[in-house]
């Protein structure tokens, strides 16, 4: 009973999952015609992939210390992930006005 | 992507209902407005945790007991009591008395932050506006609270001359302290905004594309997100008032606490 239950809403879900994406199928075609609005967008995917790419790295070599720092000595954890917690953010929110400049370029469209 | 969004129908409710009256008092004031909803959706939200955290308030107080608390207010109970801890490690002794507005922030924008994880509603922290007003409050009352704290003339030296840096130095330290505190505005406001508007944009582009299943991760990675940017806002929040209210001899002993922050 319960197998055929399973069955039949794998079945739905399976159903409604391939369906979907041919709502999706109606992409705007916008015409970009100036040059600079096309290179704006190639510069926000570019902007965006180093930004995330370094920010990654020096959210890495904190994290690692942290790990490291935790390894030789738990009892100090509570301290260090809170000041983890708090550089991994101020670094995270230099990611953020990349994505922000990103989002601006492809949504806002300021040229 | 934009036909998935559409009007909410709580916002149509409170545009029907109030919409009228805010048109004419816009009217009045010189500023009409155009077509279209005149309370915008971040308004609507926001009123919308006040209503709620007010109606969880009013039920818990008429169960308040001490001898046989409810689960509510144990949870209300342990939640001020981590708060107060959290403002006693950065400010100091007199850190629980800043628990009011700093408490007050960390449930309006953790509410704000999940309510876009909720069907029919959004998150208000997902707009400039809101997410500026925020960091425009705390910053003045940081200020207001540093000059009452150590009056108007100790508090402006501090930042000519901040605690362990030589007099000399005062012209070229007095505009990059100025500076810094006018970035802490841009960058409390900025990273709540973007963080909280990126993942509900990656939701609903996920979403656009398989509406099944495939959001789901993210929007786990959402809860985690609301509540951290939640914890963050109110920590940095936490941080600057105890740089703004810490004596001479204090800052000595948290120097290095208040030193790294941008």
């Amino acid at each position: 009973m319960s197998k055929r239950c399973f069955v039949i809403v794998a079945v739905f879900v399976i159903a409604l999952g391939l369906v979907s994406p041919l709502h999706a199928q109606e992409a705007a075609a916008r015409a970009n015609t100036s040059t600079v609005a096309q290179w704006s967008i190639i510069t926000a995917g570019f902007a965006l992939a180093f930004a995330a790419a370094f920010g990654a790295l020096g959210q890495a070599k904190g994290l690692s210390a942290a790990v490291e720092g935790i390894a030789r000595n738990p009892s100090a954890a509570g301290e260090i992930r809170g000041n983890l917690i708090l550089g991994l953010v101020l670094i995270e929110s230099l990611v953020i006005y990349v994505l922000l400049i990103s989002l601006i370029l492809f949504f806002v469209k300021p040229f | 992507m934009e036909k998935l969004e559409h009007d909410l129908w709580i916002v149509q409710a409170a545009n029907a209902a109030f919409g009228p009256m805010a048109r004419a008092l816009l009217r009045a004031l010189g500023r009409p407005a155009g077509p279209g909803n005149v309370i915008p959706d971040y308004l609507v939200m926001a009123a919308v945790i006040v209503l709620f955290w007010t109606v969880i308030c009013l039920i818990v107080r008429r169960s308040l007991s001490v001898d046989n608390p409810g689960k509510l207010q144990v949870l209300i109970e342990d939640g001020v009591a981590a708060a107060r801890g959290v403002l006693h490690d950065y400010v100091g002794h007199k850190g629980p008395r800043y628990l009011a507005i700093v408490a007050t922030m960390f449930v309006f924008i953790l509410t704000g932050n999940l309510m876009g994880l909720v069907p029919g509603l959004k998150s208000p922290t997902a707009n400039i506006n809101v997410t500026l007003g925020c960091a425009l409050t705390v910053s003045v009352y940081y200020h207001l609270q540093g000059v009452k704290e150590q009056g108007i003339g100790p508090y402006l030296k501090h930042f000519a001359a901040p605690p362990g840096a030589p007099i000399f130095l005062a012209p070229i330290m007095l505009p990059i302290e100025i500076i810094s505190h006018l970035s802490r505005v841009l960058s409390l406001s900025l990273r709540l905004f973007g963080n909280i508007f990126g993942e509900d944009l990656v939701i609903l582009i996920l979403f656009s594309i398989i509406p099944f299943l495939v959001p789901l991760p993210m929007m786990f990675l959402g809860l985690v997100t609301a509540s951290l940017q939640a914890f963050i806002f109110v920590l940095l929040t936490t941080i600057y008032l105890g740089g703004a209210v810490a004596t001479e001899h204090e800052h000595h002993e948290h120097g290095e606490m208040i030193a790294g922050e941008v």
